[in-house]
């Protein structure tokens, strides 16, 4: 990590104009007496190892989840990848963190709502196992600076908080943040289509009053909670397949850094990911013949 | 060219009398003068100490009479216990603003102002960005007292930097400080048996180290160096680290209702963690300190170093206790070695 982010200071012209006296390089050496893992972002890697060690079971035997293009996602440099979102608590975000971190080795940082932050236990749990708070001065450093891999989610919790029979119907991508995020910090766009994930957490209703009164974006019915009971079907999905179909990366042709990029492209580009992220996700469909075998 | 005059305001708080401490090494600076309310509680040797009341109202008049070309205004509270709000108000805001009229005025001889604010008005919300950049907007509007007067100090100096173009501004924001000496109400809570925490969170904080404070006043006073600077170690550090780190264990406060909790730790203990420093607990806070060292500052502390530097002077502390013989100010015995014609100065 350091090493890249010394190569962007002297890379960038920015960073050298008016410099009275040049840093050393010893700059580094200050002693740093760490006793954990824990990054600024706040995620372990031990933790996220234990982590990893649960949720392979979970991964492999319940969603069975299996990809397709996994050669698409860079294995160094930074890139933001983007997928459909569903399920009440969704698990394509677990999926995705946990294949690529298996198969690539390298690790994703998964953005998410800053709610997450405010809750006492999960938003400490979720900092530890790679989460970081969506803010785009979090998404540039991560991206442009340290050249991560991110993940979002465009629709955020509208894709998560829509009915089971809305799915698979792709929500609106925000307001095209995410590509002037990509823009900004030079990095592509991974697009990835994820089937499953409607399956494993369907909302059957939504009670707004509930949601309003814990101040949550939806306070959901799901099958799960049917099935499994109020408390286990909060948390526990079902073992529908996963299957995961990662796109052709978009490269933007523009400089990185500018403060504005034009509106109309960045709302081109965003549509036009979703698009095809929705054209994907139909073909996958199509393919499945079961919800549960894939 | 003949070397700075340079007035230091609140030379008897912890801060004033280390950077006055400070400047008194170097030669380059012919005279320091020194504003409090109270008598100086450091050893000093040649810094004149001038008691004014809070408002600085005699401070155009020492401006002028000593040709002061440099302004370190060190005087602004960021430790809100232990002082009700109407007074800090009084110090930070009216201060500020007295002070700032002072070296405005038509004749003023005054070139440098240097303000020491704190991260603080950044805020501490879970809405934050991992880091703040100078530029970087909080997120919510402030809550607390203290957060309120700096945010006001600091629009009170934006408008002095462009109403007077000739003076060169450096507004400084620190992060929590932890050191050797300096004694706040985080470093009171680390010193305790059990370091307090909020139940479930366990957040990201950032610390400077006390010598790094002064050394970046110096450092942006003789550079001449104008403009915002966040000043704060490198890297973030869980709570419960920085506890380990002070080989502490932690001990859990509920999460909802928390302020209630913690109470009882101000009557008990002598421990106060006033709003800022709870929601510092719950979200904790990152300043990122690259434009400043962009202009040259080197740190001589991590976060984690800062932290490390606070233990072993507390572990020391603990055996030995306090170290430091306490001063006593002598406005006679000052005056003499100062200006009397019997002591021998420069003698060579």
């Amino acid at each position: 990590m350091a090493p890249q982010e010394r190569q962007l200071k002297t890379a960038s012209p920015g960073a050298l104009v008016h410099l009275p006296r040049q840093t050393p390089p010893d700059e580094e050496a200050l002693p740093d007496p760490r006793l954990s893992d824990v990054d600024e972002w706040g995620r372990s890697e031990h933790i996220r190892e234990l982590a990893r060690r649960l949720y392979d079971p979970l991964y492999r035997n319940w969603f069975r989840a299996e990809w397709e293009g996994l050669e698409k996602i860079p294995t160094s440099g930074g890139a933001l990848i983007v997928a459909n979102h569903a399920g009440a608590i969704p698990s394509d975000a677990p999926v995705i963190m946990h294949g690529i971190e298996q198969e690539l080795g390298r690790p994703v940082y998964g953005m998410a709502e800053h709610l997450f932050k405010a809750l006492p236990v999960v938003g400490t749990l979720w900092a530890r196992t790679g989460g970081v708070a969506a803010h785009p001065e979090n998404a540039h450093r991560l991206l442009r600076e340290q050249q991560q891999l991110a993940l979002v989610f465009p629709e955020g919790t509208k894709g998560t908080g829509k009915l089971y029979q809305d799915r698979y119907q792709l929500r609106r991508f925000g307001r095209g943040g995410f590509v002037e995020i990509a823009m900004r910090a030079g990095v592509p766009i991974v697009p990835i289509a994820v089937v499953g994930s409607e399956e494993a957490m369907p909302i059957l209703w939504k009670v707004p009053r509930i949601a309003q009164m814990l101040g949550v974006p939806y306070a959901p019915i799901t099958a799960n909670m049917l099935v499994f009971g109020p408390l286990l079907g909060l948390v526990l999905p079902f073992p529908a397949k996963f299957r995961l179909t990662v796109l052709d990366p978009v490269h933007f042709d523009v400089p990185p850094d500018q403060d504005r990029y034009s509106k109309s492209r960045v709302m081109d580009a965003a549509e036009d990911i979703r698009v095809r992220l929705q054209a994907t996700v139909y073909e996958m469909l199509q393919a499945r013949k079961s919800v549960w075998f894939g | 060219m003949t070397g700075r005059r340079v007035l230091v305001t609140g030379l008897s708080t912890f801060w004033g009398g280390r950077v006055a401490q400070s400047l008194e090494r170097d030669p380059t600076i012919d005279v320091i003068v020194g504003l409090d309310t109270r008598e100086p509680s450091m050893p000093l040797e040649r810094t004149e100490f001038v008691r004014a009341d809070q408002s600085y109202s005699i401070l155009a008049r020492i401006v002028k009479a000593a040709q002061i070309d440099t302004i370190l205004h060190t005087f602004l509270v960021v430790d809100s216990t232990h002082m009700s709000g109407r007074a800090l108000h009084e110090i930070n805001v009216i201060g500020t603003m007295n002070l700032l009229a002072a070296a405005g005025a038509a004749d003023s001889p005054v070139r440098h102002i240097v303000v020491k604010s704190s991260t603080l008005v950044y805020g501490s919300t879970y809405q934050d960005p991992a880091w703040f950049r100078e530029e970087t907007p909080r997120t919510h509007s402030p809550r607390t007292r203290v957060e309120r007067s700096l945010i006001e100090v600091e629009g009170y100096l934006h408008d002095f930097a462009e109403d007077n173009p000739h003076v060169m501004v450096t507004l400084l924001r620190f992060s929590n400080v932890l050191g050797t000496d300096i004694v706040t109400p985080i470093s009171k809570a680390l010193e305790l048996p059990l370091v307090p925490k909020i139940l479930g969170y366990d957040p990201l904080v950032q610390f400077v180290e006390e010598d790094d404070v002064v050394r970046s006043i110096e450092f942006v006073m003789t550079n001449q160096v104008p403009g915002i600077y966040n000043v704060a170690g490198d890297g973030r550090v869980p709570w419960t680290e920085v506890a380990h780190i002070c080989g502490k264990r932690t001990i859990a406060m509920p999460p909802i209702l928390t302020g209630l909790a913690a109470a009882p730790l101000d009557r008990l203990l002598r421990v106060d963690l006033p709003e800022e420093t709870l929601a510092l607990l719950r979200y904790g806070r990152g300043a990122d300190n690259r434009r400043l060292k962009r202009a040259g500052f080197q740190y001589r502390y991590t976060t984690a170093g800062a932290v490390e530097s606070f233990a072993q002077a507390s572990r020391l502390r603990s055996t030995v206790g306090e170290s430091n013989p306490t001063y006593k100010y002598e406005a006679e015995v000052e005056n003499f070695f100062r200006h009397s014609p019997a002591v021998v100065r420069n003698a060579e």
